[in-house]
């Protein structure tokens, strides 16, 4: 019951773009069209699935202070926790490196759609967010960094598909010459985000 | 001379990273409530970005091409730890307010992006500069946003109350999140209303 609630929590409350504007470089370049924001969101999702519980499992056991003492019961004293910026942002860099080469492989057509998004996708914030609310949140165990790391993935790639569908449409409609192209996105992305609002009164 | 003038300039005005290349925005707008947050924030990057700049425009003979993202991250990653550290000691409420923000700096499209753009490619002391005026083009966005969302949404400017003090009443939707993109986009169609040739067919 926890992990539903965590999971729906991290959906739609906490959404990684309404509520944290976080991965909205990508997310305003890459929202033109439904089928490349499908295959950014889906790509998205995987690496946060995969980075998430493993820099959990990093920060856990080796950069909090008094972690090391599995290794050595002299360790006690020792706090690595300054280092995490610079290991989570390895991790992210290695693993996206890694999905590329597969992408690459046995997904050429969707490889060649997402193009330079794919590597982009290590210096997406949300990853990286992903990973120091994790830090901050202090999750209890590994179960909850997944469930946390999926849910903030699926509200990240919700919200790229409804905004690529909009601006699809948004495309045959006439706007003032000033806001068209970024400026009305901006502002479609505003009133979606207060749409998203709604949500925050249920109570879980 | 001129084209050092140029490289500072140009930043702040037409090719502001914020509304004319729209990089950076993931970590820019959640610090807008206040305008202590923001400024602070944008010192930060300002200052991560100019240095990492000049670092990465120090090693781009000896960095390989194929690994040089990871590289430039982890010089940038150093930056940023070092003014996360800086903060913590001189000014802890300040880092714990912005949270993970500080954090998101090593993934802000602006370094990156001007690393990767000019950095790489230029002397290290213009490469300084250029990130320098970058992060101030993108500072400048950044206070403007946060002045009108902390007066008309706290009513106050630095923690001073400035219209709640004539009776004003605070406006909730402008502390909310979304608000933030909404006056970005108005601030976009104001530069582009002045600047024709940004606009977009």
């Amino acid at each position: 019951m926890e992990y539903l609630s965590l999971f729906v929590k991290s959906i739609f409350v906490d959404n990684m773009i309404f509520a944290y504007f976080l991965g909205m470089c990508s997310y305003l370049a890459v929202s033109k069209n439904v089928k490349t924001a499908n295959g950014l969101g889906i790509a998205v999702i995987f690496v946060l699935l995969i980075t998430l519980p493993l820099n959990y499992l990093l920060y856990t056991k080796v950069l909090v202070p008094g972690a090391l003492t599995w290794l050595s019961p002299k360790f006690a004293d020792v706090d690595l926790s300054f280092l995490a910026f610079i290991l989570f942002i390895a991790v992210i860099a290695a693993i996206t490196q890694v999905v590329e080469m597969v992408v690459e492989k046995f997904l050429p057509s969707l490889y060649s759609s997402l193009g330079i998004y794919l590597p982009l996708i290590a210096v997406n914030c949300a990853i990286l967010g992903g990973s120091l609310f994790m830090q901050q949140r202090e999750f209890a165990n590994v179960g909850e960094s997944v469930v946390y790391a999926l849910g903030s993935g699926i509200g990240w790639y919700l919200a790229i598909v409804v905004l690529a569908a909009i601006r699809e449409k948004l495309s045959y409609s006439n706007v003032p010459a000033g806001l068209r192209g970024i400026g009305i996105t901006f502002i479609t992305v505003g009133l979606m985000g207060i749409a998203f609002m709604a949500f925050m009164g249920i109570s879980l | 001379m001129s084209n050092l003038k140029e490289t500072i300039l140009n930043p702040i005005l037409k090719g502001n990273p914020i509304t004319v290349l729209i990089l950076g925005i993931c970590s820019s707008l959640a610090v807008t409530v206040e305008l202590k947050g923001a400024i602070v924030m944008a010192l930060s990057v300002t200052i991560v970005t100019g240095l990492s700049s000049y670092v990465c425009s120090l090693l781009r003979k000896t960095i390989p091409n194929r690994v040089r993202i990871i590289v430039q991250l982890v010089v940038v990653a150093l930056m940023v730890i070092v003014v996360d550290q800086f903060l913590k000691a001189y000014s802890y409420t300040i880092e714990k307010q912005l949270s993970v923000y500080i954090g998101l700096i090593i993934t802000n499209c602006i370094v990156m992006g001007r690393i990767e753009a000019y950095a790489l490619g230029n002397k290290p002391l213009p490469s300084l500069l250029d990130g320098l005026a970058n992060g101030l083009g993108y500072g400048i966005i950044l206070v403007i946003v946060a002045f009108f969302r902390e007066l008309f949404g706290s009513g106050t400017l630095f923690g001073v109350p400035v219209l709640s003090a004539i009776g004003y009443t605070n406006n909730g939707l402008v502390i909310l999140p979304p608000f933030a993109l909404i006056l970005l986009g108005c601030i976009i169609w104001i530069q582009r209303s002045i600047q024709k040739d940004l606009q977009e067919k």
